[in-house]
């Protein structure tokens, strides 16, 4: 029997793969052709789906974008026997998978599988390199576990690039009955979608990585604080964690090891500020999610006041691949400080938008252009916001940085969870600026003043510029109400605002009607 | 007794709040099982929780209102989210949200007249590789134009 795959990411779903997968069902039951439908994650070619591949002797055949309308179309041209004449003929084949320019060219270590395989599949997970990695951490000392993952570089991939190792020794030698494994799953930030795919297409590799944490720092209970926007990665998620527990893989004893890992999926509730780490923590213990006063450390004193480690997806999913082929295996990969790879996310007004896992290093150039294609719209690319809401706002004099974290700030800004959102000529950078401040006006924990009235006051004063009153003066109150709220905020939601509202003002004065000059006094 | 709820509601509710008493943080899976049964967490059952979890009404009150995703009151039955973040509005939400709204004769947090839908802002639905997205429910639409959210609720709404 041939075997189909189409896609369950709801990236793939949202461009109507169900109705794909149904067509395709339909069609060969009323031509009477055997088929096995597979339901796997997506390859992340997301300009490309809903994207069908046929299995062949040769690898997988990929057909795409498949509409209900172009089924019968596919079945005519024999599409099931993929490597025939009239099969590479069909309007939509692209032939091999794997042969995919803009697949071949990257680097999947995090994202191996995912696209691959059935996510929900652990014989699929098994076949695939899975569970290898907490294998070889079972027969180590919690030490040793650790210093592979300091040794491989990791950093925290979840947006401030602290050093995951080290992060893990502090909560290994912080002595204490319970300690807790949380993954931060609230990925809020606009232009990013990395930690959705991981959980939708991949889950046992966060289940995996979570339990080789627990493993090393003594951790028994682990809960993923998972964003309520996300339906399907629940499910999943839910569906992977109850195989893993009856296959030996949660649980007590895990494969007879005598360790014991118990993990849950909690629902956050739509408040961006809950991905911060301890804002996250307080809403766990089902409190409202105040931003704690740092020290202590959720290392130190976290969840229910126990040593916690609280790590991004990403970073966590990335440690099966390092127990499994070593710390230098990972370090190889990257430039300067910045090791390992990235799952850079390519959003907004690109034509071929996806992810796309690359070593560190890559510009920022070779992802708009040779990856994205240039805009959707085909007007030059004017503005490229990068790290999320809070990130910087990037002129093409700019678009040669390469990706790296020191690169980044370098240029006051940051690559933060590795989304990137590209705009056309048309963006109005003082909107854009507006939006940061009513962004954070809503968002706001509240705890903190500059953060809490200056977001507010931010509104007003953009609000003015944009009806065209005495800008010169109005520029400077953004500036000085800026600077308040990068050195008086608690955490990042206030403290880095200023980042997309001064980068927009420096890097695109016309649109506040100033010269470069005023911009810069 | 809040007479807006039905005995069966009643019933669910009780069930919930027994089954998360004892749940470590159990406040907000019990707030999410409550408004996935009934629609929103009525505050009239504010009291029950707060002596089952050993809270005070003001906590309660201040976890429920601290959050977007929770509503203290009815809303209509399905719930379009338009997303309003930064990669959907660099592909024409802001066009968007303002035609749908005007279609549907509603602004955000509003219900339609029939009672059918309900429209809510969000900020991203991780769908910004298809960007502008809404989701109907539970479900994510990539490349939206207005005329696609009519057809889609048309079909789910109205189907
Ligand atoms: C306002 C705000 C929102 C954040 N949102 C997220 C998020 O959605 N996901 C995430 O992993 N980290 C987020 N962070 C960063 C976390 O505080 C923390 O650094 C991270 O979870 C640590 O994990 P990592 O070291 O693996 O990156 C956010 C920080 C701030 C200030
Ligand atoms: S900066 Fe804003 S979100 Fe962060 S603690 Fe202060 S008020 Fe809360
Ligand atoms: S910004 Fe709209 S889906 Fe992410």
């Amino acid at each position: 029997m041939v075997k189909v795959y189409v896609p369950v990411d709801s990236t793939a779903l949202s461009l109507g793969a169900e109705r794909t997968a149904q067509a395709i069902v339909a069609e060969a039951q009323k031509r009477a052709i055997p088929i096995e439908l597979v339901r796997n994650g997506s390859r992340g070619l997301f300009w490309l789906e809903p994207m069908v591949e046929v299995a062949t002797a040769q690898g997988r055949v990929a057909f795409a974008p498949v509409q209900p309308k172009d089924v019968p179309g596919l079945f005519d041209a024999d599409f099931l026997n993929a490597l025939s004449d009239s099969a590479k003929a069909h309007p939509l084949y692209l032939g091999l998978t794997e042969e995919l320019a803009w697949l071949k060219k990257q680097q999947r270590l995090t994202f191996a599988r995912v696209g691959v395989i059935d996510p929900v599949s652990l014989d699929d997970y098994l076949a695939h390199d899975g569970y290898k990695g907490l294998k070889n951490a079972l027969a180590m000392t919690g030490a040793d576990i650790v210093k592979t993952v300091t040794d491989s570089g990791l950093r925290g991939r979840g947006g401030a690039a602290f050093p995951t190792g080290i992060k893990w020794n502090t909560v290994l030698n912080a002595p204490a009955e319970q300690k807790y494994v949380v993954c931060n799953a609230d990925e809020g930030d606009s232009g990013t979608y990395s930690d959705r795919m991981v959980m939708e297409d991949d889950p046992f590799v966060l289940i995996e990585g979570m339990t080789i944490a627990g493993i090393a720092v003594g951790a028994t209970q682990g809960y993923i604080y998972l964003r309520s926007e996300y339906p399907h990665a629940l499910k999943t998620l839910n569906e992977a964690i109850r195989k893993a527990n009856l296959a030996g893989y949660l649980g007590e004893d895990i494969l007879g090891s005598g360790k014991t890992f118990h993990l849950e999926v909690r629902r956050a509730a739509g408040a961006y500020v809950c991905g911060e780490e301890t804002s996250l923590l307080e809403s766990l213990e089902g409190k409202r999610g105040l931003v704690r006063f740092k020290p202590p450390l959720p290392a130190i004193e976290g969840l229910f006041g126990k040593p916690t480690i609280v790590n991004n997806v990403i970073s966590l999913a990335t440690v099966p691949i390092i127990l499994d082929k070593g710390a230098q295996f990972y370090a190889d990969y990257g430039m300067g400080r910045s090791r390992g790879t990235l799952p850079i996310q390519l959003a907004g007004n690109l034509k071929q938008t996806g992810l796309v896992e690359l070593a560190f290093g890559a510009t920022l150039r070779a992802l708009l252009y040779d990856y994205g294609g240039g805009s959707a719209t085909g007007r030059p690319i004017r503005a490229v916001q990068v790290g999320g809401p809070l990130g910087a706002y990037l002129p093409e004099s700019q678009f040669d940085t390469p990706l790296d974290y020191e690169a980044f700030t370098k240029i006051w800004a940051v690559l933060g969870h590795g989304g990137i959102v590209a705009f056309d000529d048309t963006v109005d950078m003082a909107k854009m600026a507006r939006y940061a401040f009513e962004f954070c006006a809503v968002e706001s924990c509240g705890k903190c003043t500059p953060c809490r009235i200056g977001s507010t006051r931010g509104v007003e004063v953009m609000d003015k510029i944009v009806a065209g009153k005495n800008h010169t003066k109005n520029v400077q109150v953004l500036r000085d109400l800026s600077d308040t709220m990068l050195n008086g905020s608690l955490c990042a939601l206030g403290g880095m605002t200023p980042y997309p509202v001064l980068s927009a003002i420096n890097h695109f004065p016309e649109d506040f009607g100033v010269s470069s000059k005023e911009a810069a006094a | 007794m809040d007479n807006t709820l039905s005995h069966e509601q009643l019933v669910q509710i009780q069930a919930h709040i027994h089954a998360h008493q004892h749940v470590p943080g159990g406040l907000m899976p019990l707030l999410h099982a409550i408004q996935d049964d009934i629609g929103y967490v009525p505050e009239s059952i504010y009291p029950d929780i707060s002596k089952a979890l050993a809270l005070s009404v003001a906590e309660v009150h201040g976890v429920v209102t601290f959050y977007h995703h929770f509503r203290t009151h009815p809303v209509g039955k399905h719930i379009l989210q338009i997303c309003r973040a930064e990669s959907c509005q660099a592909m024409g939400s802001e066009k968007l949200e303002s035609e749908v709204k005007a279609r549907l004769g509603v602004d955000y947090h509003q219900t339609t007249a029939d009672g059918s839908l309900t429209v809510l802002p969000v900020y991203c639905l991780g769908n910004c590789a298809c960007s502008p997205a809404v989701m109907l429910d539970d479900e994510v639409y990539g490349r939206m134009t207005a005329e696609k959210v009519s057809e889609l609720i048309g079909e789910v709404c109205h189907g």
